[in-house]
């Protein structure tokens, strides 16, 4: 059995007192000592919902929500963005929609996340990668699933992969997510429907 | 533009947590730093002092807006000019040369740059959503946004088209480690083997807790001054150090935000728009990077830091500097992780790309005099973190680019047996030294450099 960690979880919050000590008399001598107390810590929420606009990308989640990955292109360079970006770097022209959905698409770099931000520690350890897709020049970050995560090696890089799209949309870029090709899962996916 | 001097320079104690003082008394104490080592008072400084910059990365962090006024307001300053500048990582970098403009624009004869975080008001994992939010929050934060998550999938990338390895970037850890550990100002202060590096936790494969540098609360003020200031300072009562530590040059780059989105351009293109001059003119160095893109490999990708290198070559070409690991004495570069010191090794032009990591277990970029406990093959050439960097120092990230300026000037003023207490950190006969500020994935990024004037 593996020791138990040295130091202990801790969270911010604390218990709640009433009442902290302080001197009776605010005379020179207790006023002066005022300078030597620990300091007071209190918490404070801050909580916000915001109505994000995914602007001229929206077409790119409504692409998703039907089981279509897009792309944006150059009209004249043919410069292929796999993450879609509505105007082009280099020319400054608005860019058209491509469809990449059965593009061969690819491992370009990835990690295992043992840890995360707050809002997706509970999803640990999840695999991250940038994919590269056929005919693409830039790339598309995603969650990489049907991978042992405890085998991470670099031979993943190359490896060549499948888009698998969520039935139920959330509207996030992670309603397309990757495994390898041609691997059949070995678990029905009731809810969801890979291309 | 006019010569501007780094004459003095101040740090708090970098620490997890500061809940014995507001962020804005802090910065006092830095600032007090700083103005004591110029031998004035604060009322006969403030007299003096132009204006300010102020350096703080994250409003959240502090639920805090206009921080910056606060700060000035606190510091006495008000109403001489001042301004808040942001760039992630980089912010520091930023703020000290936005203060370098100041005086060699002259718009002012005297200006200070102080900068600041308070990492330590949320909990670990929220301070981690915090900075993941320097992500784009369409594509790149939803899909598991954290940063060392993103430098992982970077140095995978890096191992995969150079062969890099986890033990290299380990020896980066043991380095900077052992640095710090005569380093008083630093938070971490404890020494490591590869082992101890490769046995630690992992957080995003192949980064470890070791690769990967701490938050923290603390702050750090640079005071610049042109000769006209330095005059003005003098006449106030100021006993500046002498040679002068001048500012020779400054260098700037930027990148996509999504790492999605960097390029991959050819040989061609990598050869007119970012080859370092040494590389340029090298027939063997345009042979080894023509094997490298008959081999596949792209520039940048996202393997490399094109911001970096384009900091760089701005910043040496304004310096005059041609040989960088030759004629800089010491470099003081944004480590937040390992993996990224390997990759601005590189970028820095101390070695061509795909080097890095035999270069960071070559021993060219460890100090002379430590035993690291480590089989190094070269002797120091080019002492690289001496301080610690963010790995061993922290990285309470407004703050952490004007600390490299204060070691650097330190360093350059001969003074850090002085600062430190202990003499085994200083470089010695330090005339030269580059500070580097980095931002996100590699999105701002700045070269300063530093020399002492004899």
């Amino acid at each position: 059995m593996a020791k138990l960690p040295r130091r202990r979880e801790e969270t911010l919050g604390g218990q709640i007192v009433h009442g902290l000590p302080f001197p009776v008399e605010t005379s020179p001598e207790a006023l002066a000592f005022l300078k030597h107390m620990a300091p007071l810590q209190v918490e404070q929420e801050y909580s916000i919902k915001y109505l994000h606009s995914y602007g001229q990308d929206s077409p790119w989640f409504a692409g998703v929500t039907n089981r279509r990955l897009l792309g944006t292109r150059e009209p004249e360079t043919g410069y292929t963005y796999a993450t879609p970006r509505g105007h082009d770097m280099a020319t400054g022209e608005q860019t058209d929609w491509v469809d990449l959905t059965t593009r061969t698409a690819r491992v370009h770099a990835f990690t295992v996340c043992h840890f995360g931000s707050e809002e997706f520690l509970p999803e640990t350890p999840y695999v991250l990668a940038l994919v590269e897709f056929d005919g693409a020049d830039t790339l598309f970050l995603t969650r990489l699933m049907g991978v042992d995560p405890d085998a991470a090696s670099i031979d993943w890089i190359g490896m060549e992969l499948t888009p698998q799209f969520l039935r139920n949309s959330k509207l996030k870029p992670t309603d397309v997510y990757f495994v390898p090709a041609g691997k059949p899962s070995a678990e029905p996916l009731p809810v969801e429907s890979s291309v | 533009m006019r010569p501007v001097y780094a004459l003095s320079g101040g740090v708090s104690k970098f620490a997890k947590a500061r809940p014995d003082k507001t962020f804005q008394a802090v910065v006092k104490e830095a600032y007090d730093d700083a103005i004591a080592a110029l031998g004035l008072g604060f009322r006969d400084f403030n007299a003096v002092v132009d204006g300010s910059v102020a350096s703080y990365f994250s409003d959240h962090f502090s639920r805090q807006l206009m921080a910056g006024i606060m700060v000035q307001d606190y510091l006495g300053l008000v109403p001489k000019p001042g301004h808040r500048v942001e760039g992630g990582g980089a912010t520091g970098g930023l703020c000290f040369q936005e203060a370098w403009k100041s005086v060699a624009s002259g718009h002012m004869d005297v200006c200070v740059a102080y900068g600041f975080e308070t990492m330590s008001h949320v909990e670990t994992w929220k301070g981690n959503e915090f900075i993941a939010l320097a992500s784009d929050v369409s594509w790149d934060y939803p899909v598991g946004g954290f940063y060392s998550g993103y430098y992982a999938m970077m140095v995978t990338r890096h191992m995969k088209e150079f062969g890099t390895t986890p033990e290299q970037m380990a020896a980066v850890s043991v380095k900077n480690h052992a640095n710090a550990y005569h380093n008083p100002y630093a938070q971490k202060r404890n020494r490591y083997s590869i082992a101890d590096v490769r046995n630690a936790p992992m957080v995003a494969w192949p980064l470890t807790r070791l690769d990967i540098c701490v938050m923290s609360d603390g702050a750090a003020a640079v005071i610049l001054a042109s000769e006209e200031g330095l005059a003005r300072l003098e006449k106030a009562g100021a006993s500046v150090t002498r040679p002068l530590v001048r500012v020779t040059g400054i260098g700037r780059g930027t990148d996509a935000m999504r790492m999605s989105d960097r390029p991959h351009v050819d040989y061609d293109t990598f050869m007119r728009d970012y080859a370092t001059e040494r590389e340029r003119s090298s027939d063997d160095t345009r042979a080894y990077y023509r094997d490298m893109w008959a081999r596949g490999t792209r520039y940048p990708g996202v393997h490399s830091f094109r911001a970096g290198r384009t900091a760089g070559n701005m910043a040496y070409k304004h310096a005059g500097i041609k040989d960088p690991l030759n004629e800089l004495d010491f470099i003081e570069l944004h480590d937040a992780y390992t993996s990224s010191e390997v990759q601005t090794y590189e970028d820095l032009g101390l070695c061509r790309y795909g080097e890095g990591g035999p270069f960071a277990a070559s021993g060219k970029a460890f100090m002379p005099g430590i035993d690291y406990g480590l089989d190094l093959p070269d002797q120091p050439v080019c002492p690289v973190n001496p301080s610690g960097g963010l790995i061993a120092c922290g990285h309470p990230v407004g703050a952490t680019g004007l600390m490299q300026g204060v070691f650097a000037i330190w360093q350059l003023q001969a003074a850090i047996k002085e600062r430190f207490g202990d003499p085994a950190l200083q470089v010695q006969g330090a005339r030269r030294g580059a500070i580097h500020s980095h931002a996100g994935t590699g999105t701002y990024v700045s070269v300063s450099i530093l020399e002492r004037e004899d």
